[in-house]
Parts: structure tokens; C-alpha cells; sequence
């Protein structure tokens, strides 16, 4: 397929289609209200089904319905939709449904902006929706990786009948970049033996997420449970750049990642031996790669859009085998290359205390840099 | 079998053998029996996917021997839709008491409604919440105590009762919207007619159906089955008219 300049919010949407995505139901949110559009005028083009809903509450359940058919179905939203979808999120995954969400980050908390963040990470990657529960997620940092990671979502969420989302931010959603989509895949294949479409000939099916017995829904728990070790075992992915000798190891996702990338190269131009690890699923971690690198480096730079969400991961994982510093910009601001630059300057200098909190650290340096 | 014995009654295919739980003199079961007739005699058990709700009828899958999928509480005419959009060729039905309906789902119903959404809609207005143990509903009478109205409720703080059937029949997306009741044979009868014609009117593509049904709550009412029959008659009705409050003009001969 020819590489076009494609928007990343174009691309996301033509790439689920590209991947036979049956349904869309969503709800207009800056700055992904692109994707709605693009699938409000292609998939009735191609005789499949869009819906505006009155709402994210109602698109998600919209979305919960149509998944028990067996349909491949997606929904999209940003950070406050996103948190109306929580309720439909811990039902579609006590269902044991496939479907994909994406949700492209914005500046908050409550209604905040309309400016690229990466503060859902919590909420996306550790439950956001009530239960126990584990969802697959993918971060992509260009549009390259949005279209890349939107089809594997579905070949995911099916492969496991997990929800999977991919987190991606404003920034992405809305820049353009050249990238190439996929081929159309044929929208034939054989409906799950669990989807309900009318008991014709058949049996009466159920699919519902209530185990009214306690002892009958702790099986269902061990059963997500025993499935989400097999997602761990299998679906870790991550890119790894200059890391073989890096002293300072720098761990971004999406957007943060891409604008570390850069400044790690201009790093290592200087000479200073440092290396990238952008994690892609960020739901399974890649906590294994975190943990050897903690016991390769002097130190590691956790750089995110957030108020250090993704940190607490890292320092987990890191398990003390190596000092911890965080960059974190909030409330929408996109970092520059120049400011990650000049962190990784100061840890080549000086590598961080082993007992000195991160989080309290870059607050001060905020002060000083916004006063 | 000898040829002078009949069977003139018998379990609807459209139910299962499950015990229902509902209790003593509630019109749920009434309303079940209705609901899985018609589902024989349109003859659309295999072609017929069922919403429930969150209340008492939460597992009213186990009841209908259809294929059934199970809502969050409020969202039961979103799901549908999401099931209708895509298998446009079934017969979609949700089953919602007033809390689920009139509550917490006041958005999802009058958008599926404003939206012409083909499926019908089973409402069973209780006037309170069966299932959390009694508490006040929109649909509540003023001045009826339940246990979170302890003094009646007042619709200086609370507002007054919400009448659905009429709300959505103002939506020109609606085909069939009336409210019955199941106080006494003969308005059973008459809610059983309703109930067909709100199918009929999603298997003829004439937009959302939906069917009101006046019921009881003998357990939360504080009332004997009998004078729970007796309180629909004679407080619901006043306040919640039987009637059709708007029948697509192609469906005009069925009435009644």
C-alpha cells in the first residue's frame, strides 16, 4: 500500500475499518472528534454501522450490545468520555467480550483542555472501571504505530476476548505524517460459539457479567486472572534504543517517548551513554526489560506527561536497583527535546540519591522553571 | 391419549421451566407470561434477543427461553440498539422497571425513542424500587412512603411522578407508545393486545414501541396481594391514565 499524509485520528479510524471493524458508536470530544467523523461518512459507504450516541455512557453500551452479537466493534473517546465509558469498560471485560477503545489523552483533571496529556495512564492501565479486571494496552507515539496498533488491537482483544485499548494523545490524534494503512480485510469469519444472535435451531445463550454466587464469580476472577498470565507470558512489546551500554536508561510512552527519543540522540551525540525504553503494551508492563535495565544503569529518567503515573510502575520494577528521576510536564504542556535534554545533562553529572523522591524533586525544579 | 382430553393451557414455549423469583402477587410474572405469548403466537422465539435490566427482573434471562443479554442498570435500550444496528433482521425487546427506565436510563430511553429505534420496550411501573428494598422511584405517587421517603413524598423537594408513555410518544421516532395495567382479567387482556401490537410494530419497521404496565409491588407497598391490586386501580390510574398515547397510523386497525 502507497504511504499517504495521513491525520492521526484518520488513520486510527480507516485503519480499524482496514481491519473490519462491523460497528462505531461514539460521541464528538476534542481532539479525537475526527474519528467519528471519518466513520460517520465510511461505514455507511461500506454498508456497515455507525451511530452518534447521545452520549460515551450510552456509545459504550451501545458497544457492549453489539459485541455480544460477536461483531467487531470499537468505540473512541478522550480522558472525560473516557470516564464515562468506566461503568461499560468493567462490564464488556466481566463479559468476556472483544472490543477495542481508543482514547486519545487530554490535559486534566475534570473538563481541563483540549491539550495533549498522558494522565489516563492509571486509569486505562490499572482499572478505571470497578473489579478486577485486565485490560490490554497499546501506546503508540506516530501515526505509523496508531494504524500499526489499532488492527492488532482487534486480533488482540479477539485472541484473548480482552477489551484493548489503544492510548494515544492529543498530539497524535491530530498530527499528520506520512504512514501507510493496511490492505481491506474481508469482513467474513465464523461467529464466536458464545455470541448471541437469536436462538435459531439452537440452544438459548446468556451472556451477562453477574455470578450472582459469590463462589461461582471467584471462579470467573481466576479465570481473567489465569488469561491475563497468559497475555503477560506472550503480548509484552517494547522498543529499545542505544540500551546495550546505556548507564542512563530513559523509559517515555507515546508522545514523551518520542520526544525523549530525540533527545537521547542528541545525548548520545554528546557522548553520554544513554538509551531509550519506550514501552508499546503498556498493559502487560514490560517489567522484566525494566527490572534488568535497573540492574544495568546508574540511573533511570522516567519521562512522561503526567504527574508521574507510569513512575510508580517503573520504581516497582526497578526494585531499588537503581535510582529513580522523573520529567514530568502536566495539564497539556508537550515537552520540549531541550528540557529532557538537560535532565539527561544533569544525570550524567550527577546521579540521583538513592533514597530521594522523585515526585518532590521535579516539583521543586517545576517551581523554579515556572517562577 | 384419549381424544376427549384438551390441553387448553399450557407453559408458553417462550419461558423456561426456571421457578420465577419474584414474589407473592407481584405482576412480574403476569407480565413474563404476556410477553413470552406473544413471543409463541408471532412465532419470533428463535429470532428474538432479549435486554435485561438491573431490578427485580434482573434475571429475567433465566425466565425467557430466548437469547438474552444482561444491561447495566439504565443502559438496556442503548444495548439494544447496539444489538439491533447490527442484526437488524431480529427481534430486539428490552424489559425495564422504573428506576432502570425513568432514572438512571431517562437519557438512553428517549434517545432510542428521539431515534426511531425498532425495538420494544417492556416498562413495568411499580411506582417504587423492588429490588433495593423499596425506595422512592420517579415514578413514585405524592405523598407515598417508602424507605427513602419516610414521610411521603414531597414534591416540593422531589417533583412530581414522571409519565413515560406520554414523554415518548411526543418523539416522532415513536410508532406505538400506550400504557396498560394488570390489576384484573380484563386489563391483562387488554395489556396482552398492546404487547403483540408494540411487536408487530418492530417487525413492520414503524419505529420504538413500548408498553407501560401499571404493576404491584405487594412486598414493598405493605400491602396484601389483593390490596395491592386494589392501589394500582384506584391511586395508579388516576395518576397514570391507561391509554394509547400515539399509534403509528399503520398500525390504526389493531387498536385494541
Amino acid at each position: 500500500m502507497p504511504r499517504e499524509l495521513l491525520e492521526g485520528n484518520v488513520a486510527m479510524a480507516e485503519a480499524a475499518i482496514r481491519a473490519g471493524v462491523q460497528a462505531y458508536f461514539g460521541y464528538p470530544i476534542t481532539p479525537q472528534t475526527e474519528l467519528l467523523e471519518w466513520m460517520s461518512k465510511r461505514m455507511p459507504e461500506l454498508g456497515r454501522v455507525f451511530l452518534q450516541a447521545e452520549s460515551e455512557v450510552a456509545a459504550i453500551n451501545m458497544v457492549y450490545g453489539a459485541a455480544c452479537t460477536g461483531a467487531r466493534v470499537m468505540s473512541s473517546s478522550s480522558s472525560p468520555g473516557v470516564s464515562l465509558m468506566m461503568e461499560g469498560v468493567s462490564y464488556i471485560a466481566g463479559t468476556e467480550l472483544p472490543v477495542v477503545l481508543i482514547d486519545v489523552m487530554r490535559g486534566g483533571p475534570g473538563l481541563g483542555n483540549i491539550a495533549p496529556a498522558q494522565a489516563d495512564y492509571n486509569q486505562i492501565v490499572h482499572g478505571g472501571g470497578h473489579g478486577d479486571y485486565y485490560p490490554i494496552v497499546l501506546a503508540p507515539s506516530s501515526v505509523q504505530e496508531a494504524i500499526d496498533f489499532t488492527v492488532l488491537a482487534f486480533d488482540l482483544a479477539e485472541k484473548y476476548r480482552a477489551i484493548t485499548f489503544v492510548l494515544a494523545d492529543g498530539n497524535i490524534g491530530q498530527m499528520m505524517e506520512p504512514a501507510e494503512l493496511p490492505p481491506m480485510r474481508s469482513l467474513e469469519r465464523k461467529l464466536p460459539d458464545w455470541s448471541v444472535t437469536g436462538a435459531i435451531g439452537r440452544e438459548k445463550r446468556i451472556l451477562s457479567s453477574i455470578y450472582i454466587k459469590a463462589e461461582e464469580e471467584e471462579v470467573t476472577n481466576l479465570r481473567l486472572l489465569e488469561r491475563w498470565n497468559v497475555i503477560k507470558a506472550n503480548e509484552v512489546r517494547y522498543k529499545g534504543y542505544y540500551l546495550d551500554d546505556a548507564e542512563i536508561v530513559v523509559i517515555g510512552f507515546g508522545t514523551a517517548g518520542r520526544v525523549a527519543f530525540s533527545a537521547v540522540r542528541a545525548a548520545r551525540a554528546e557522548g553520554i551513554p544513554v538509551g531509550l525504553l519506550r514501552p508499546i503494551t503498556l498493559c502487560p508492563f514490560p517489567a522484566e526489560q525494566v527490572a534488568r535495565l535497573a540492574r544495568q544503569a546508574q540511573s533511570i529518567l522516567v519521562v512522561e506527561m503526567n504527574a508521574g503515573q507510569m513512575l510508580e510502575d517503573v520504581i516497582r520494577y526497578a526494585g531499588g536497583y537503581a535510582p529513580v528521576r522523573f520529567f514530568g510536564r502536566m495539564g497539556g504542556v508537550v515537552p520540549f527535546q531541550d528540557e529532557i535534554l538537560d535532565e539527561i545533562q544533569q544525570l550524567a553529572k550527577e546521579a540521583p540519591k538513592p533514597d530521594s523522591d522523585p515526585r518532590q524533586r521535579w516539583i521543586q525544579h517545576m517551581k523554579k522553571i515556572l517562577n | 391419549m384419549d381424544s376427549s382430553v384438551q390441553i387448553v393451557y399450557s407453559r408458553p414455549k417462550s419461558l423456561t421451566d426456571i421457578a420465577t423469583s419474584y414474589c407473592p402477587g407481584c405482576t412480574h410474572g403476569v407480565a413474563h407470561r404476556l410477553v413470552a405469548e406473544v413471543m409463541d403466537e408471532l412465532g419470533i422465539r428463535e429470532q428474538t434477543i432479549g435486554v435485561a435490566p438491573v431490578g427485580c427482573s434482573v434475571f429475567a434471562y433465566n425466565f425467557f427461553n430466548c437469547d438474552f443479554v444482561e444491561a447495566a442498570h439504565g443502559r438496556a435500550p442503548a444495548m439494544a440498539t447496539g444489538v439491533k444496528r447490527v442484526l437488524p433482521e431480529r427481534i430486539v425487546f428490552t424489559y425495564q422497571g422504573d428506576g432502570d427506565l425513568a432514572s438512571i436510563g431517562m437519557s438512553e430511553i428517549m434517545h432510542a425513542a428521539g431515534r426511531g429505534e425498532n425495538i420494544t420496550v417492556i416498562f413495568i411501573n411499580n411506582a417504587i424500587y423492588g429490588m433495593t428494598g423499596g425506595q422512592m422511584a420517579p415514578t413514585s405517587l405524592p405523598g407515598q412512603k417508602t424507605t427513602s421517603s419516610p414521610l411521603g413524598r414531597d414534591v416540593e423537594m422531589a417533583g412530581f411522578p414522571l409519565r413515560m408513555a406520554e414523554a415518548l410518544a411526543t418523539m416522532q421516532g415513536t410508532g406505538y407508545s400506550v400504557r396498560r395495567s394488570m390489576h384484573d382479567p380484563k386489563n391483562i387482556r387488554l395489556a396482552k393486545k398492546a404487547i403483540r401490537i408494540a411487536f408487530e410494530t418492530q417487525q413492520r419497521g414503524l419505529g420504538f414501541s413500548i408498553v407501560e404496565l401499571l404493576s404491584t409491588c405487594p412486598t414493598n407497598w405493605g400491602l396484601s396481594p389483593q390490596n395491592a391490586l386494589r392501589y394500582v386501580e384506584e391511586q395508579m390510574i388516576p395518576v397514570f391514565p391507561l391509554g394509547d398515547y400515539k399509534v403509528h397510523p399503520a398500525l390504526q386497525g389493531q387498536r385494541n
